[in-house]
């Protein structure tokens, strides 16, 4: 009968019928080659979910009542039967909220897009200028994001979101990002770069710094229309908690649908490890979320390890598995990003080459660079 | 997303007659219950069954205050006001 107890973060730890943050991603292919893509994407797979298989998981996920899905790639605008996919979600009442290099949204697609409800549009943008985005993104990527968002306010398409992923090259322009996501009347979304697919080869070099960290919160809490989702909850422990997510939801509130149809714990963790399923098994993705083994034994009670004895454990819970998995920290281990610096000592005690690399990998088959070295 | 109601407290009647927003879908859960508003795109957590089920039969009573008498014992009535004047806030629940 309590209204108040037991906490939400405790409840959700349990986890639920259906996820609540499900991402989607519909294709490995994509026409760029950002250095710290999350999915190692490049290359469309043969094996990916045919459009009659898209559309059953889509019956599937308006089953389980889950409102909205965060459609991604790879660049998801690549697939052919993208609005004959983005329209089914819609019309099962499944909102679409999805992330694209801008590419190739243009001034029809806007339209196109305009006209539907329930569809939100995250422009991801790495730079406030030209020189820092296409470092990370590729050259002429800046320009394409900002006619997408020009093509967006063209068409009326109303409030858009402005992804940008936090490195050591674009902490120092968080203002000036603010200030474009005004100009465009855009809601900005500031996210956690993790050392996940190939952001494992790029994370040492563009992560930021310890005092980078402290200049993000600080700029944080003072915010309230930033979104973060579960991005920044290992900086709570700088004192107040940020907005949003305060926990890692991996496998409780959280998972990965990828363009294969498996299903992994989040979309930071695609590797073996973390492969929970697929969507073409009997029982499809419902019986993956309920009962798969890994599922489960994510919703187990975890213990607090390595960071049993900090204080601030309750607001920061050890950070982010993914980011501990790849950079070779135990799971029970500090955030490599701990702001205390225990994540740095962890990480100094496993050498680089000893790291699990990805397991999945769809890159184009010429080396991504770093486009400007620091 | 936004995990809680802001704290406002309106100017909710509980004599008035209350029913859930028409956009607002519930998904059930262990706790509670999700609640999605298609319109503002709010996620908002009902946290607890006996909420849930107040949220989904205000309609059918003539003021909250009679569906609180129904379902909900007396000693509890003043926390499942608060928790109804938020859902106003957060439009989940709207006057019938
Ligand atoms: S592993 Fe990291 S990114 Fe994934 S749900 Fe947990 S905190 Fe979020
Ligand atoms: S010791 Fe662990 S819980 Fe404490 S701040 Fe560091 S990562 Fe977070």
């Amino acid at each position: 009968m309590a209204l108040e107890s037991p906490s939400l973060t405790d409840r959700f730890k349990l986890g639920l019928e259906a996820p609540i943050c499900l991402t989607w991603e519909l294709t490995y292919a994509c026409n760029l080659a950002c250095v710290h893509c999350l999915s190692s994407s490049g290359r469309r797979d043969p094996r990916e979910l045919s459009t009659s298989e898209a559309k059953a998981l889509i019956d599937e996920m308006a089953e389980l009542k889950i409102f909205y899905v965060n459609i991604g790639g790879g660049e998801p605008m690549i697939r052919s039967d993208f609005f004959e996919i983005i329209d089914h979600c819609v019309d099962r009442g499944v909102g679409v909220k999805f992330s694209t290099n801008g590419t190739r949204l243009d001034a029809e697609k806007a339209e196109r897009l305009a006209k539907s409800d329930y569809v939100d549009v995250q422009i991801s943008l790495d730079g406030a200028d030209a020189v820092t985005n296409d470092a990370v993104r590729g050259e002429g990527s800046y320009d394409a994001a900002i006619q997408a968002m020009e093509n967006l306010v063209a068409a009326n398409f109303g409030q858009f979101k402005i992804s940008v992923v936090m490195t050591r090259h674009n902490i120092p322009q968080l203002d000036a990002f603010e200030a474009l996501a005004d100009h465009y009347g855009a809601q900005l979304r500031l996210t956690r770069l993790r050392p996940s697919g190939r952001g494992a080869d790029t994370w040492d070099e563009l992560h930021p710094t310890a005092g980078q960290q402290r200049e993000l919160y600080d700029w944080l809490i003072t915010r309230t229309n930033v979104l973060t989702g579960d991005s920044f909850f290992h900086l709570s422990a700088f004192g107040d908690a940020l907005d949003g997510l305060n926990l890692c939801g991996a496998g409780r509130v959280v998972c990965l649908i990828d363009p294969v149809g498996d299903v992994y714990a989040c979309p930071f963790v695609i590797h073996d490890e973390f492969l929970a399923g697929n969507v073409r098994d009997p029982g499809a993705f419902t019986s993956v979320w309920r009962d798969s083994d890994l599922f489960r034994s994510l919703r187990e009670p975890s213990s607090a390890g390595a960071c049993a004895s900090c204080g601030s454990y309750d607001a920061c819970q050890g950070g982010c598995m993914a980011a501990k998995f790849f950079t070779g920290i135990p799971l029970d281990g500090p955030d490599p990003e701990c702001v205390y610096g225990h994540g740095e000592t962890a990480m100094a005690k496993v050498a680089v080459e000893l790291r699990p690399g990805p397991s999945v990998d769809h890159s184009a088959r010429v080396p991504v660079r770093l486009g400007v070295s620091s | 997303m936004p995990a809680s109601s802001p704290d406002v407290v309106t100017d909710f009647d509980l004599d008035q007659a209350w029913r859930k927003h028409p956009q607002v879908a519930l998904r059930e859960e262990a706790f509670g219950a999700l609640a999605y508003h298609y319109g503002n795109r709010r996620l908002i957590f009902l946290k607890s069954p006996e909420l849930v089920v107040v949220v989904r039969d205000l309609e059918n009573y003539p003021s909250a205050r009679a569906a609180l008498d129904a379902l909900i014992p007396v000693d509890a009535h003043g926390s499942y006001e608060r928790a109804l004047a938020r859902l106003v806030e957060s439009e989940v629940i709207c006057g019938a």
